[in-house]
């Protein structure tokens, strides 16, 4: 094997020298030629270079002319030195946190009707908190890669891979791929950072529907048509790892999203994006914790199909051009949800199951207006409706449905206001006031919060 | 699901087979940019101007329709030093467009043929919004604009070999004209050396020293901050003892400021085009300056 190799090197030596003692071979007058042509080609390079430096030299006085004519490369923000940090990534930070006053007991918050998720739900504790510390990492890897992460940081000490991804560059026709654990790009809310959200928190439908945003491992494609009007369809699968899907330990893809969206101009003023997608996951044993009729904590769990549609748009509209002195934006998204399957009551105690159907629905819309430069004001709207599900325990008789506490139906909602005040891009203080039902007991709770919003390092830049 | 991925496939095939067009399609990040390319890439380009000149090209929102268009671009012609960081990079990123990558040659800077002035000594963001690699509202100096020119011809010749010998040609012309122009604007433009103007934003930074304008005041207290009432007054105080001639506002500002300064220091306020579309004169790139030279001409007769 060895000799082989020895072999291979040294016909892949010869081949390479022997050109080589063929030069030495040639005639002296092949060389002379080349050293002229070379001569000449100096020649005409220095004239050029000479008839520029006069150019220059006549160029009016106080002009930048005579500063650097020559093209000058970026400056980099690290060391020239060699010491290994101009390639550093672009590194942000986002710093949040709020005071908070909730009337009612924020330990009782829930969406009435719709089975926890276990996510990152409800106003938060009273007083003062500190909010998600987000930092990202983002550079290209390669001219074929991007990539970015994530972290968040949270009040609790514990820091969590918000997202972490590769992205491509260089794919043709238009498409990209992504690969990672990313937020998925099902509606519109569900791949914007929570430091870049109109209000203090996400609508009711996202916090019902997926414990705050959809994310997984997994791998997205997309696909934008060469045509003026914008159209991107994409697909994505992944491991199920989050809400509403949960972790099988099976191999191959684990549920698919689709999505697809169109956007364009209306006239000078006005821009807007319209989207649809549907997300076809599966869990297996997604336990949910509730009280029973006596007070008691107990486990149920779902096992079946979860699908969810949604239909989103936003449209900005900014009679003046400039986005900064007046814009207003509008924004929506409805979005429902069919799951069938096998509901398990008290699984570590009576752990009785039978059949389980529901179809649940909710929506938002909201407006904000930017009606001064720095400050804007919001108003948002959220209702769900958790339908009646069909729980055979339930049918059957076997149980009341006073043992499914979380699952009676519900019509939650909430109002809220906003206003906020941005002295600069990099900073945002805001209060928020909601009328929040959450609950659809039709006893409205009060929450009241100020908030902040810094952002430090590399100057982000956002979607639509 | 199966018939979803079949439309999306002939669609596909469709695209693919549609016939390439001749022009070179270009996306232009000001109309200034977008004006340039076109005195030289005449009918051999086709251009999209990603802003308005009512428009801050700071702030600008990330819009579909700008990557729809930047998905089907053979080139971005932008002004870079971070002018567009806050969208630019975005319309590149979900474009899925390979041959407008930064490092591309479908992706152009202005500002990388340029040196470019205040440079900030120190990289803090209390200082307001600066630009680490200096000041990037180049395009109010002629001077610039005949630079940046060169560097675009070879750029286009270099995506459009087949027609390189025509734009170098358009170039020619261009800079001929161009030249001579800049002789003018310079002699029509000589009795205003030296005069003090406030101006909005560090945005006429070049215009002022193409002219020899004396900058005496800025009324944005720090790039991008906007400027507070106490600001103002402390500004009424200092320009009482040597007052400016003219405030001058580009089209895109918000002129209350400017307004309220006017009056307190009696200087006259006169709006700019800034950029080409910015006023009804300023159609083309000669109009821009054109424009600019007659306002300041005619208020400060």
């Amino acid at each position: 094997m060895m000799s082989c190799k020895a072999l291979a090197a040294l016909l892949a030596l010869a081949g390479m020298t022997l050109p080589v003692l063929g030069h030495a071979a040639d005639d002296v007058a092949s060389l002379r030629a080349e050293m002229q042509a070379l001569k000449n080609e100096y020649q005409t390079r220095v004239e050029a270079l000479e008839q520029r430096i006069t150019q220059l030299e006549n160029a009016p006085v106080g002009g930048l002319a005579e500063a650097t004519p020559a093209p000058q490369p970026a400056p980099s923000m690290g060391s020239a030195g060699g010491t290994g940090t101009a390639f550093n990534p672009a590194v942000s930070l986002i710093l949040s946190g709020n005071y908070a006053h909730i009337d009612q007991d924020p330990e009782t918050w829930r969406i009435g009707g719709f089975m926890p998720s276990d996510g990152e739900v409800g106003p938060g504790e009273r007083s003062f908190n500190l909010g998600e510390s987000e930092l990202t990492l983002a550079a290209n890897v390669d001219p074929y890669f991007s990539a970015q992460m994530t972290a968040a940081l949270s009040a609790e000490n514990e820091v969590e891979v918000e997202e972490a991804f590769f992205r491509t560059l260089a794919l043709p026709s238009g498409f990209t791929a992504k690969g990672g654990r990313f937020f998925s790009g099902f509606g519109y809310l569900n791949e914007v950072h929570s430091h870049a959200w109109d209000f203090a928190d996400q609508p009711l439908v996202y916090q019902a529907f997926f414990g705050g945003q959809f994310k997984q491992e997994g791998l997205q494609a997309k696909w934008l048509a060469p045509t003026d009007l914008f159209i991107e369809l994409g697909a994505e699968t992944g491991n199920g790892s989050e809400f509403p899907a949960t972790r099988r330990n099976r191999n191959g893809f684990n549920g698919a999203t689709l999505f697809a969206h169109v956007g364009g101009d209306y006239g000078d003023a006005t821009s807007w994006r319209a989207g649809a997608a549907y997300l076809d996951q599966r869990a297996e044993d997604r336990a949910f914790e509730t009280i029973d009729e006596f007070g008691l904590p107990l486990t149920n769990a779902f096992t079946g199909k979860s699908r969810t549609w949604v239909v989103d748009g936003v449209l900005k509209w900014t009679p003046v051009g400039d986005p900064n002195r007046r814009q207003l934006k509008l924004q929506g998204e409805y979005m429902q949800r069919r799951e069938t399957g096998l509901l398990a009551f008290d699984t570590e105690g009576s752990d009785l199951t039978d059949d389980y159907r529901s179809t649940q629905s909710g929506w938002y819309l909201q407006g904000v207006y930017q009606f001064l430069p720095r400050w804007r004001a919001g108003l948002r709207y959220d209702s769900l409706d958790s339908g009646t599900p069909r729980i055979a325990l339930v049918d059957s008789g076997e149980l009341p449905l006073s043992a499914f506490p979380a699952l009676l139906p519900a019509d939650p909602d909430r109002i809220s206001i906003m206003l906020d005040w941005n002295p600069s891009e990099f900073s945002r203080l805001r209060a928020q006031f909601d009328w929040d039902d959450a609950r659809g007991e039709n006893d409205w709770d009060h929450v009241l919060r100020l908030q902040y919003i810094y952002g430090i390092g590399a100057h982000g830049a956002h979607k639509f | 699901m199966f018939s979803f991925i079949r439309s999306a496939l002939a669609l596909l095939i469709l695209a693919a087979a549609l016939p390439a067009h001749a022009a070179l399609k270009v996306l232009a990040t000001t109309s200034d940019w977008g004006a340039l390319v076109n005195e030289i890439g005449g009918d051999q380009v086709n251009v999209y101007t990603a802003t308005s000149a009512l428009q801050d090209v700071h702030r600008v929102d990330a819009k579909p329709s700008l990557v729809a268009r930047a998905r089907t671009a053979d080139l971005v012609v932008a002004t870079g030093a971070e002018l567009e960081i806050g969208w630019l990079p975005v319309l590149i990123q979900e474009s899925g467009n390979s041959r407008i990558q930064p490092g591309s040659p479908g992706y152009f800077e202005a500002a990388s043929v340029l040196s470019l002035l205040e440079k900030p000594e120190r990289f803090d963001r209390s200082l307001g919004d600066i630009h680490p690699q200096g000041n990037p509202h180049v395009q109010l100096d002629p001077r610039n604009i005949a630079r940046v020119a060169q560097a675009l011809t070879d750029r286009l010749a270099q995506l459009d070999g087949a027609h390189a010998q025509y734009f170098q040609q358009r170039a020619k012309d261009f800079d001929t004209r161009w030249q001579a122009a800049i002789k003018r604007w310079e002699s029509q433009a000589a009795s205003l050396k030296g005069t003090p103007v406030v101006v909005m934003h560090s945005d006429q930074t070049y215009l002022c020293r193409w002219l020899g304008l004396q900058q005496v005041a800025a009324i944005e207290p720090k790039p991008g901050m906007p400027p507070t009432a106490g600001y103002l007054g402390q500004l009424v105080t200092k320009l009482a003892a040597s007052p400016p001639r003219v405030i001058m506002l580009n089209a895109y500002n918000d002129p209350k400021a400017a307004k309220w300064l006017s009056e307190r220091v009696h200087a006259p306020t006169v709006v700019l085009p800034f950029s080409v579309g910015g006023t009804p004169e300023a159609k083309d790139l000669f109009g821009l300056f054109d424009d600019t030279i007659n306002r300041l001409l005619a208020v400060l007769k």
